[in-house]
């Protein structure tokens, strides 16, 4: 077995663990964290099947992006609408046999990833080009994207112009999953495409690619209006209550 | 006086997001709070040693407390959405007023004390340790947010500057750097019962002077009564609205309204203040001893209701809070909601025909209206979403008859701050107020170009006062600005002869009227 093989093999182990267990932390983090007061953005809905409805809007269409800034709108929803196709479309070197939904995604998934390049090109030359952007932007805003834009850039060589054996490729993550390792094709574009998204999956926790599970979280969003209603005292708010009278 | 000399805005005929011009602003900074101020609060008098730690560790203290900050201060993208948003930006192009740049001031210390990469990389994701010239912008900087909340309404994940701006001012409270203005304010309250610090007997007396006004100009004898028990309505309402113009014609309207409908109420000398500046400070514990007033008076006058006189922020903490700081009001009549924003109610009574109007009463006027924006973004009125918009229109509409709303971007959820919210509503800030106000000025004069408009109405004390303040600086008047319930009084046409009959009479009479409409 290759050198090659045994180190991408040690290096997914390890991204897979940072990834899911420090994640896992911030999700319980946010979760266990109390929301002592009624804080969403109004006008927001009254019940709760209204604020499923308003965080889908969110989540699907950036209903507020939509309101801000409509190129940030388009170069983001464009990005990552891409994003999420062509990460479907890699189910199949997951999966075997691979689901029916995703065979059909497949010729998208394909396209997809000019789709998600453009809109990161979109988003990066904001950042250079508006001077509002550029201030508030640290060195590793920049990064971000680049290092998305190095991701797109291999997975869509390897799509259209240098192949791999993808064959092989599939044979290595389904013996990651068992534990029965074989070899990974060692082509040169492969190699660096997987560096980068290990290295992604490493950063995802302690970056700002936090939003993804923090926009769920978020009490401006995700709460139903109804404070007249009903109250919402925090666990450490109780012991001021009892300077209440009546 | 500690302001500088500086220059109005000019007014454009569109707005233009300006370019940045770093560091103008950083001169704007309120007067710090006293030793004995502070300390009456409960805070260090000045500057403790080891302020740096105390900041620190109250930082940590405060994520785990609250999970908007928590998550406001990992999820943001740098997507830059939200930098245009800001009255503040907008009015002084410093960049430390883009929303997002003012939460990267507290932000960066987060990072850099309890993040893994701002710890190992600072440079990198930018994070900065904490030091005195981060202290010094974090002073003046978070008082130059006013907690609008416009930049919640625009970002993706409803990022809302305003709570890191509150926790910022904890954070500053708890080292010793408190504002002079909201925590000597703050003190007053808990001793006397509103900002002011206006005793029991001199609000008596002014409430006895506004009897005699009305009944001098209506020939009605209106009442303004004070802790009367067994009244059904407690009101409380900001302590301007005792003396100030034009807040004091509106609380002359709320008189009238129940005056009309022989709802009987009473103010309280006790609660004598809507405003909770411990929403400013960030400070649960000073913003539940403030609601607590509230319902002591209710208890002790053995009120049915607690209605909420015209007041943006106290409107914020009032419908948003209330329940949640000094609930539950199991006490109070569970056939309306507690508590009532003046405008429900008197809407309420227009919808069942309670009140006789006369729209021509307002015919020397055409106006427009200005959300507030903590009833715009931070409460509600009526039970569906958006009735903070509607109520306040129908009310106005029933009572004049020249209406315009000014143009889209700038009312409604996206409305622009007056510029002297947030516990900023101090003169050592005039430079600040003054060109924060820029945005509100240019669709004022929108509408004041195309449509003739001549006032503006306002339903907040604090947009009241802010307003009668800079228009003089854009070319306006200072009487071009009104209350809501203003309007309201001037179009209330009273009956001379009602005095003498019993409220029985009175609401039997107003049954007619409705069943007759
Ligand atoms: C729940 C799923 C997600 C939602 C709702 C979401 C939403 C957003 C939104 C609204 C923005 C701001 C607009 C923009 O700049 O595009 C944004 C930015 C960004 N998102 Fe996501 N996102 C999600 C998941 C992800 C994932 C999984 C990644 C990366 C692997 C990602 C990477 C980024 C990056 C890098 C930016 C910043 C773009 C820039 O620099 O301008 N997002 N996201
Ligand atoms: C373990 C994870 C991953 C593996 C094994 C992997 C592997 C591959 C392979 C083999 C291809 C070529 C497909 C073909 O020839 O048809 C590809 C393409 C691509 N990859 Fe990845 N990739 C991974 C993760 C990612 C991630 C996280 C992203 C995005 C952030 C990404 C973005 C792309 C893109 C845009 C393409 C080109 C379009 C497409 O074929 O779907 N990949 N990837
Ligand atoms: S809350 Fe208002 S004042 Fe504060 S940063 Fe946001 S828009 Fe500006
Ligand atoms: S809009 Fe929200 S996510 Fe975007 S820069 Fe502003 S605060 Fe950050």
């Amino acid at each position: 077995m290759s050198v090659i093989t045994i180190v991408f093999a040690v290096l997914f182990y390890v991204a897979t663990a940072i990834l899911l267990v420090f994640t896992a932390h911030k999700i319980w983090q946010y979760a266990k964290t109390p929301a002592p007061l009624k804080i969403p953005t109004t006008p927001a809905p009254t019940t709760r099947s209204g604020v499923v409805f308003r965080m889908i809007k969110e989540l699907t269409i950036f209903e507020s992006l939509f309101k801000s800034s409509k190129w940030t709108w388009l170069f983001g929803w464009m990005f990552h609408f891409g994003l999420l196709l062509v990460l479907l479309r890699h189910l199949r070197y997951f999966t075997d046999p691979v689901w029916g939904w995703v065979v059909f995604l497949q010729p998208f998934g394909k396209y997809a990833a000019f789709m998600m390049l453009a809109g990161l090109a979109g988003l990066w030359a904001r950042r250079i080009f508006v001077d509002r952007v550029r201030y508030i932007s640290a060195p590793s805003d920049h990064l971000m994207l680049l290092l998305l834009i190095a991701i797109g850039v291999t997975g869509a060589l390897m799509t259209f112009v240098e192949h791999t054996d993808i064959v092989a490729l599939k044979a290595f993550f389904l013996g990651l999953f068992v534990f029965n390792w074989s070899a990974l094709p060692p082509d040169p574009i492969l190699i660096v495409h997987l560096s980068l998204v290990i290295l992604l999956m490493v950063i995802f926790p302690f970056s700002k690619l936090l939003h993804a599970p923090g926009v769920f979280f978020s009490p401006t969003r995700n709460q139903v209006d109804n404070p007249r209603e009903r109250r919402h005292v925090a666990d450490w708010a109780t012991r001021l209550e009892s300077t209440k009278t009546g | 006086m500690a302001a500088a000399e500086f220059e109005t805005p000019k007014i454009r005929e569109y707005p233009i997001i300006p370019r940045l011009q770093e560091g103008v602003m950083a001169h704007s900074k309120p007067y710090v709070a006293k030793p004995d101020f502070q300390e009456k609060l409960g805070y260090p008098g000045e500057l403790v040693d080891n302020w740096k730690e105390v900041a620190i560790e109250k930082m940590g203290e405060l994520t785990g407390k609250y999970r908007s900050l928590q998550v406001f201060l990992d999820s943001c993208v740098k997507c830059g959405a939200c930098t245009d948003k800001c009255h503040y930006y907008l009015g002084t192009s410093d960049p430390k007023n883009m929303p997002v740049a003012r939460q990267d001031l507290f932000r960066k210390v987060y990072r850099r004390y309890y993040t893994l990469s701002g710890k190992l990389f600072p440079k990198l994701v930018g994070a900065e340790d904490l030091t005195e010239e981060v202290l010094d912008d974090w002073y003046s900087y978070f008082h130059q947010c006013s907690q609008c909340r416009r930049c919640s309404v625009y970002c993706p994940y409803g990022i809302d500057t305003a709570e890191i701006s509150m926790a910022a001012r904890e954070v500053m409270d708890a080292v010793g750097k408190g504002q002079k203005y909201c925590n000597e304010i703050i003190g007053k309250v808990h001793v006397i019962g509103n900002n002011l610090g206006l005793p029991e007997p001199a609000l008596a007396d002014t409430l006895e002077g506004l009897e005699e006004d009305v009944e001098e100009e209506t020939g009605v004898q209106v009442r303004f009564p004070l802790d009367e028990k067994g009244a059904e309505v407690l009101l409380v309402t900001p302590s301007a609205d005792f003396f100030a113009e034009p807040h004091i014609d509106g609380l002359i309207g709320y008189a009238k309204v129940f005056h009309q409908a022989g709802i009987s109420w009473t103010l309280s000398s006790y609660a004598s203040e809507a405003a909770n500046f411990g929403m400013f400070i960030g400070s649960y514990e000073n913003m539940q001893k403030l609601a607590l007033r509230i319902r002591q008076a209710a208890l002790d006058l053995g009120v049915k209701r607690i209605v909420f006189g015209e007041c943006g922020h106290a409107w914020r903490v009032a419908y948003s809070f209330l329940n949640t700081l000094a609930g539950p009001f199991d006490f109070l009549d569970p056939d309306y909601p507690v508590p009532q924003h003046i405008c429900e109610v008197t809407h309420g009574l227009i919808e069942q025909g309670k009140l006789t109007l006369d729209p021509s009463q307002n015919d020397d006027m055409v106006l427009t209206y200005h959300d507030s924006c903590n009833v715009a973004r931070a409460s509600r009125m009526g039970d569906r979403p958006g009735g903070q918009f509607e109520i306040p229109r129908e009310v106005i509409r029933s009572v004049c008859n020249h209406y315009v709303d000014m143009p889209s971007y700038s009312i409604g959820e996206g409305t622009y701050c007056c510029g002297g919210g947030g516990g900023l509503l101090t003169d050592d800030l005039i430079e600040l107020r003054v060109k924060g106000a820029l945005p509100r000025m240019e669709a004022l004069k929108n509408v004041v170009d195309d449509y003739g408009v001549t006032h503006m109405a306002a339903m907040c004390a604090i947009c009241k006062s802010q307003f009668s303040k800079v228009f003089p600086y854009y070319d306006f008047q200072m009487d071009q600005v009104v209350s809501v319930h203003q309007l309201v009084g001037n179009a209330i046409v009273l009956q001379p002869e009602e005095e003498n009959r019993s409220e029985a009479d009175q609401s039997e009479e107003a049954q007619d009227q409705a069943e007759a409409a």
